[in-house]
């Protein structure tokens, strides 16, 4: 749940590790605009005969016109259909036959595609990539079949699933004026009627080359990966209809909301609140990195404040913890969490919840704490060295969410600034309850809804 | 959101993965003490991981008990020797060092993953978990109040609901056929003497499967090894486990939960990791239900009909027993036609086997996908741990090629008729429309 969406490697290497001369080399990241807009970013590994290429378009849910809800990730799927020059199955046909592997993913402020093939196929798939991203042919025997699989898939992530469902409910609630509040999958209803030309159209606006940050992790050289990236992707003319994202952003928030979702299939209720917070792109300097802080403070692991507190010492909860997501274009989202012990009602647990941060509100962090988080987070870029798909992905999310390669590279330099001050701060600032919605997941045991034999 | 989701938990069973062609030199060391491992030196990451096994996982379980050895799993990370679970916990988190352990039918296995200044740290800290391990009372009631919170959940997970049914079905009166976590009566009956006994039973140098990945060099690796592993016992003490065939081909089993899309899991008897038939087996298996986007079950049920988001099969294979396992998530009220789809599918597949357009393309997919999968030092670690398990030699990373180029259609044939020849035991949890459990148990 937690991403961390901007780690480095070059700051990493340089401040705080003894690393090899190869790693050091291999830590340049290099990163490139071609004349048509496209951004591209070179991540060179060269451990084995492999290269990860992702392309990023900066268009997500949170772009949809109201009322066609579900409809960026309906065309992520769609782009597996097949455009003039190549048909529906070959493009995945190809990668298959490479052994690769591919897929795609949708959030609210991004569209992303992958392939993962040897690097010598690199220029294959980069081709097959640039064609699709003006190319497309739809037609209503791939769509209305594809628009089952997405009801499906809506099925299985969240009418299947109450904890989804109760997040699903509470970003609706948090957000009164953004779009952040709709779900990235849509509302069923919406689902249901969205159509080919809705697709298209979508399509034609927000896919070109001036909103597409390509990422190529692996065993290349930037030099190599750009004169590809000019022959595929710099042939692509830019797109006129992209427009910079500008979106509805919320009220200040003045009213504490909660909600209660009952649902038949729960066995372990859940506490769930989301606090309105800045996200990288919209906090000041500083005010992200200690929300990433006291996140890891608060609610990470079995050393944090609300596990020692509630599982630990008071013994109400079976869980407990929070998370901050820091990537995103508009303000973001602080959760926290916990479910309680057979005989804790949700209300006592709330209150030992308020308990733990109301503490850190007041006399903040220990130097310990502060220690401990740092050489984890700043560890854990560390370890998104090891994988390649993992920094293409760090780079990518932050590259399409209005941060910069030079954000992601001293991301770690940043997180070593922060103090016990600024954390106890951003508790103090954005971990007011007038902020949030906290959410209710109880067993519903009405007559009606107990139909399990 | 991603395209294409991991199917349902026994996914993680498979071993798909092999070698990087050209990257992956296994040296085999001996540590000083004795204890014999496979090394991979890679230096252009500041790490190292270290993957291992033990025979012995939740089969040994005693039935009246079963999730001992989960519990066991759950509990080594809660202090040992002198450090509690909280001075324990800081030791692991102040050095960012990331300790797992996971419990299997057939083995109880590990991992560990730390930047290179902290590497003697955590595998003292290592040793101390698997040596003296404290399980104090008030730890053990804390991890029994989380396990026995899964277990009621998944008492209305339609995922869960309809994995258990198919294994309890299978494997009547067999460990196998018992959820490695335990179950609601079982796990309460479970105090600190059983884990104890289980690590003493299990925690020895015989047997012991190692695989150590990173910036080392052998003697480094081998005195790394001797700090987590030297002070454990000369030998485990293990109970044999009979061997098993999957009972109820033929049944479907409905389970019904009040969800709006039914989860179905199907399969029948696989075969075995050293069969001569195996990868004929795995070939055959991944055009007909693979992970890959051309399989012809992802291409009738989702592809053509948009009957699901995802439906996948796999081999999957014990020491005991082997399966063929797939499974789909699908509205009620198609679910019929979605089972429908896939019978006929496997029958289609039993009676004439693949083309041979689709084997060439299987071949090089698999093939290619070798020098693919694997893009970590934990994930190569894992993968050789693997290997060793099953017996398939250090050479394995070569021979793997060839075994592949070397099958043919007429195997692909023989072994499809073998594998879903002999229908299949079905179960669904949710409200399937038209849909009622049918066949006998025998």
């Amino acid at each position: 749940m937690t991403i961390r969406s901007i780690l480095a490697v070059a700051a990493v290497f340089a401040a705080a590790f003894v690393v090899p001369a190869s790693a050091a080399e291999q830590a340049k990241v290099a990163d490139y605009k071609l004349s048509n807009g496209l951004e591209l970013v070179v991540i060179p590994d060269h451990r084995a005969p492999v290269v990860t290429h992702m392309i990023w378009y900066k268009v997500g849910a949170a772009d949809e016109v109201a009322g066609h809800s579900g409809l960026a990730h309906f065309l992520e799927h769609l782009m597996f259909k097949g455009t003039a020059k190549h048909p529906t199955g070959e493009f995945s046909q190809v990668v298959a036959r490479l052994g690769g592997q591919e897929n795609a993913f949708t959030t609210s402020d991004y569209t992303g595609y992958f392939q993962r093939v040897p690097s010598g196929d690199l220029a294959t798939v980069m081709a097959f990539e640039a064609d699709r991203m003006t190319g497309l042919q739809l037609t209503d025997e791939v769509v209305l079949p594809e628009r089952e699989v997405i009801l499906e898939e809506q099925n299985q992530r969240v009418g299947n699933n109450p904890r989804a469902r109760l997040s699903e409910q509470i970003a609706a609630a948090l957000y009164l004026n953004s779009p952040y509040g709709r779900p990235v999958i849509g509302w069923r209803h919406e689902m249901e009627k969205l159509t080919r030309d809705d697709a298209i159209g979508f399509y034609r606006r927000f896919y070109g080359p001036n909103d597409a940050v390509v990422v190529i992790a692996g065993d290349v050289t930037p030099e190599a990966a750009l004169k590809l990236a000019e022959d595929t992707y710099g042939k692509v003319a830019p797109r006129a209809s992209i427009a910079p994202r500008v979106r509805p952003q919320e009220p200040k928030p003045v009213a504490a909301r909660t909600l209660t979702l009952a649902d038949p299939r729960v066995e372990m209720p859940v506490l769930q609140r989301d606090y309105l917070v800045p996200s990288f792109h919209t906090a000041k300097p500083g005010q992200s990195e200690a929300l990433e802080v006291l996140a890891h403070v608060l609610g990470s692991g079995s050393n944090s404040r609300l596990y020692r507190a509630l599982v630990v010492d008071q013994k109400i909860a079976v869980a407990a913890g929070s998370w901050y997501e820091s990537s995103a274009l508009d303000d973001s989202r602080f959760g926290v969490y916990g479910s309680p012990k057979d005989g804790v009602t949700l209300p006592q647990l709330e209150t030992a919840i308020d308990g733990v941060i109301a503490e850190i509100a007041s006399k903040g962090i220990t130097a310990e704490e502060l220690d401990r988080t740092k050489t984890r987070l700043i560890a854990d870029a560390v370890y998104a060295h090891d994988s390649q798909a993992s920094m293409a992905r760090w780079y990518g999310s932050a590259l399409t969410t209005g941060a910069t390669v030079d954000d992601v590279t001293h991301w770690p330099d940043r997180i070593r600034k922060v103090t016990a001050d600024e954390v106890q701060g951003a508790a103090r600032l954005w971990l007011d309850k007038r902020r949030s919605v906290t959410g209710y997941l109880i067993k519903d045991t009405s007559p009606q809804a107990e139909r399990r034999s | 959101m991603m395209r294409h989701l991991k199917l349902l938990a026994f996914a993680a069973l498979l071993c798909l993965a092999a070698p990087l062609a050209h990257a992956v030199t296994i040296e085999k060391i001996v540590s000083p003490s004795g204890i014999p491992a496979w090394m991979v030196r890679e230096t252009s990451t500041p790490l190292v991981a270290l993957s291992y096994a033990f025979h012995g996982g939740s089969s040994q379980d005693e039935a009246t008990k079963a999730g001992t050895a989960n519990l066991v799993a759950d509990m080594l990370d809660e202090g040992a020797g002198d450090l509690d679970s909280e001075t324990f916990h800081r030791r692991l988190e102040n050095h960012a060092i990331e300790m797992g352990f996971q419990v299997g039918r057939d083995y109880f296995h590990g991992t560990l993953r730390t930047l290179n200044e902290h590497r003697d740290e955590a595998f003292d800290l290592l040793g101390l978990a698997l040596s003296k391990p404290r399980f104090d009372a008030d730890a053990i009631e804390r991890v029994r109040g989380q396990v026995l919170a899964v277990l009621r959940r998944e008492n209305t997970n339609p995922n869960s609901l309809a994995s258990r049914s198919w294994w309890h079905t299978a494997f009547p009166q067999h460990p196998y056929g018992r959820e490695a976590r335990g179950s609601l009566d079982t796990v309460p009956l479970i105090g600190a003497a059983d884990l104890h006994n289980f690590v003493r039973h299990t925690f020895a140098r015989n047997e012991l499967t190692i695989s150590i990945v990173g910036d080392v060099d052998a003697k480094t690796a081998g005195a790394l090894i001797d700090r987590a592993f030297a002070g454990l016992a000369a030998k485990n003490d293990l109970k044999a486990i009979p061997v098993a065939t999957p009972q109820g081909m033929g049944r479907r089993i409905v389970i019904d939960v009040d969800v709006p899309q039914a989860v179905v899991t199907f399969g029948g008897n696989g075969i075995e990791r050293n069969d001569p038939d195996f990868m004929a087996g795995y070939v055959v298996n991944h055009i007909l239900g693979g992970g890959s986007f051309s399989s012809r079950l992802y291409r009738e049920v989702r592809e053509k009909r948009g009957l699901a988001y995802g439906v996948s099969d796999s081999l999957v294979w014990f020491k005991r027993a082997a399966v063929v396992l797939g499974g789909t998530a699908t509205r009620a009220d198609r679910t019929a036609d979605a089972l429908a789809i896939i019978e006929k599918e496997t029958k289609r597949m039993a009676d004439n086997g693949p083309t041979a357009e689709e084997l060439a393309a299987a071949k090089s997919y698999l093939k290619g996908a070798y020098a693919l999968s694997l893009d970590s030092s934990s994930k190569v670690a894992a993968q050789i741990t693997q290997i060793q398990l099953d017996n398939l030699g250090i050479d394995y990373i070569d021979k793997r090629q060839k075994l592949i180029d070397a099958v043919t259609i007429e195997d692909t044939r023989r072994v499809a008729k073998r594998l879903y020849g002999g229908g299949m035991l079905v179960t669904v949890a949710g409200k399937p429309k038209g849909l009622a459990s049918s066949g006998t148990a025998n």
